[in-house]
């Protein structure tokens, strides 16, 4: 690999963090769709596990992926995190916020350039009045208003005469319908176009959040946006055409943008951190935005395990994240292009190859090891959503996995390894949302902390299992350096 | 054990009869033992195709000694010796022990 020399490196100027709790689409998330087929009202049987709003605010692992509570204080957490709710939630934190339903289903209808979402009339003018005041997408930002909705009998006219989605309230009320858009094409039916639509609607909220930083880069002068979401935007000739990366900037107010979609499974979003840094460094793009949204289909995956243990469905909010990629400010995180791990084609998919070529590898070729970093972040699924359905806890394996490399590469003692996981570690907070769960939900904290020196470097691994897509046995993994900027030490 | 697995399962032990093996390579004790008495005894949930199925095949975990004894060292380390490390090997050996112990009285 041609070496990268280390000036004019990119910095991680901003970033922010969204949540959308959306109840009521637990249902439409693909395992309660498949699952659920056979049971008569799907959504009476999930009602004992749906949360309110003020109850999934004030779940620690939702406020710490806003910003407003930091990882070590959640580790310190009493546990089940859903039986110890925080007393002072807040909506906002400094990377984002929680949306409610009404407000998201709004948002929603705002992004639907196509008019295909009819929304409850009542639903539609609540939410209005609630945008429009909304300090990040409200009527003073210039976004687009919630168009008016449709009485029930139009609704219910869509679902019977023109095979519309049906939207059910978690209270049991119909809240909308998402009419295809073709009568043949299985890639624009109305589920999967509102697959879509949230995608692209939480995408833009994050966006709209990082342009609403003090200080934060003017719309106009975005140049570039990439997209690393997972969903397929396209039609029956080409599923995943794209390009929701375009769709976002322009709602979110992005004239001059234009960009593309970077695909990778979960490994998505550091391939687009990547490019974004290197368009930069090539002096191509000043300012490069990468940003995703959150996955409806992901919904209550692991649903069956929180019914079977008679607690909330916590995988009930979608997420989003935006960063804004641009020159060395001589404050802001570095991006170290000359650490990039690659996980390449003939590095097989063995463990022991895989994490050398994602962290010894490149830390190595900078003349460093594991021990100069000081906070990992890997895969953040919160272990309350994947344990009950015994998926296991997914970041502490990985830390554990991560600790044993070390003992192998003789820099800790066995004994240790519960030492390095506590001290570089961290507990998953994410929601299952795939390749916003890989990594990406520490980045808001790690920029924070970098910034005002309480880290020093920091390395995210986000791994992808293109499996998954049948066209080949491998997975995919890319890992960054961030670190603190030699300017402002 | 998901259901596709269980009836990938039940269609291997079927076109092959005797000789079959399953290999495990679960990370905890519990996962271990539900996916061990699943291919001995049968689905324990009653809600896949191995539901009331006790195929009662051989299983082994890749962190026994018999099976480590089976594979090239190099290839041991490359493959498993991380995920051994970082693992409760104990307790998923106690989990299979467990299921084996059941299969066996069932």
């Amino acid at each position: 690999m041609p070496r990268v020399t280390s000036d004019g490196m990119p910095v991680i100027r901003a970033v922010s963090l969204v949540l959308a709790h959306v109840p009521s689409l637990v249902r439409l998330g693909s395992k309660p769709l498949r699952v659920l087929r056979e049971v008569h009202d799907p959504i009476d049987f999930l009602r004992p596990h749906l949360r309110a709003w003020d109850v999934a605010q004030a779940y620690a692992p939702n406020q710490v992926f806003i910003g407003n509570m930091g990882v070590d204080e959640l580790a310190a957490r009493p546990t089940p995190w859903h039986r110890h709710p925080i007393e002072r939630a807040a909506r906002f934190g400094p990377d984002g916020e929680i949306m409610p339903e009404d407000e998201f289903f709004g948002l929603l209808a705002a992004c639907d350039g196509f008019q295909l979402l009819g929304l409850d009339r009542e639903l539609a003018d609540r939410a209005r009045s609630a945008l429009d005041a909304h300090p990040v997408i409200g009527r003073a930002a210039g976004s687009p208003t919630v168009p008016p909705g449709v009485t029930a009998a139009v609704l219910e006219e869509r679902v019977e005469r023109h095979r519309a989605l049906r939207i059910v309230g978690a209270d049991g009320r119909l809240l909308g319908a998402m009419l295809p858009g073709h009568d043949e094409d299985d890639t624009l039916t109305g589920q999967v176009l509102l697959e879509n639509l949230a995608c692209k609607a939480t995408a833009a909220l994050a966006l709209r959040h990082l342009l609403a930083r003090p200080g934060a880069i003017a719309s106009a002068d975005v140049r570039y946006v990439i997209n690393c979401g997972e969903e397929a935007v396209g039609d029956r000739y080409q599923r995943g055409g794209g390009n929701v990366a375009k769709a976002v900037a322009e709602w979110a107010g992005c004239g001059r943008a234009t960009g593309s979609d970077v695909k990778a499974f979960c490994s998505g979003p550091m391939h687009a951190l990547m490019l974004a840094g290197a368009l930069v460094r090539s002096g191509l793009h000043d300012d490069v935005v990468v940003l995703a949204g959150g996955s409806l289909a992901k919904l209550g995956m692991k649903f069956q395990g929180h019914v079977k243990h008679a607690m909330p469905i916590v995988e009930d909010v979608l997420a989003g994240f935006a960063a804004h990629v641009s020159r060395d400010d001589g404050v802001s995180p570095t991006l170290r292009l000359d650490a990039i791990g690659r996980h390449e084609v003939a590095s097989g998919s063995a463990p022991l190859a895989v994490m050398k070529a994602l962290y010894s590898e490149p830390l190595g070729r900078v003349g460093l090891t594991l021990l100069d970093v000081d906070r990992f972040s890997l895969e953040l699924h919160n272990p309350e959503a994947t344990e009950p359905a015994g998926s296991g806890n997914v970041p502490l394996n990985n830390y554990r996995t991560l600790a044993s490399l070390a003992v192998v590469e003789k820099l800790i003692a066995r004994e240790s390894i519960d030492d390095f996981v506590r001290a570089r570690g961290m507990p998953g907070f994410s929601p299952t949302q795939g390749h916003i769960a890989s990594a990406i939900p520490y980045l808001g904290h790690a920029r924070r902390a970098l910034t005002e020196g309480r880290l020093t470097r920091t390395m995210f691994a986000g791994k992808g299992s293109l499996f998954l897509g049948r066209m080949t046995q491998l997975p995919d993994g890319l890992s960054l350096v961030l670190e603190r900027n030699a300017g402002s030490t | 054990m998901g259901l596709e697995d269980q009836a990938a399962v039940k269609r291997v032990a079927d076109e092959h009869g005797n000789g079959v093996v399953v290999l495990l390579g679960t990370p905890d004790a519990e996962s271990t033992q539900t996916l061990a008495q699943t291919v001995v005894a049968g689905d324990p949930s009653y809600a896949g195709p191995l539901a009331g199925v006790p195929l009662g095949l051989p299983v082994f975990h890749v962190f026994e000694p018999e099976v480590r004894d089976q594979v090239p060292a190099d290839v041991y380390e490359a493959q498993v010796a991380l995920m051994e490390m970082s693992l409760d090997r104990e307790a998923i050996l106690a989990g299979l022990r467990e299921a084996r112990r059941a299969g066996a009285t069932a």
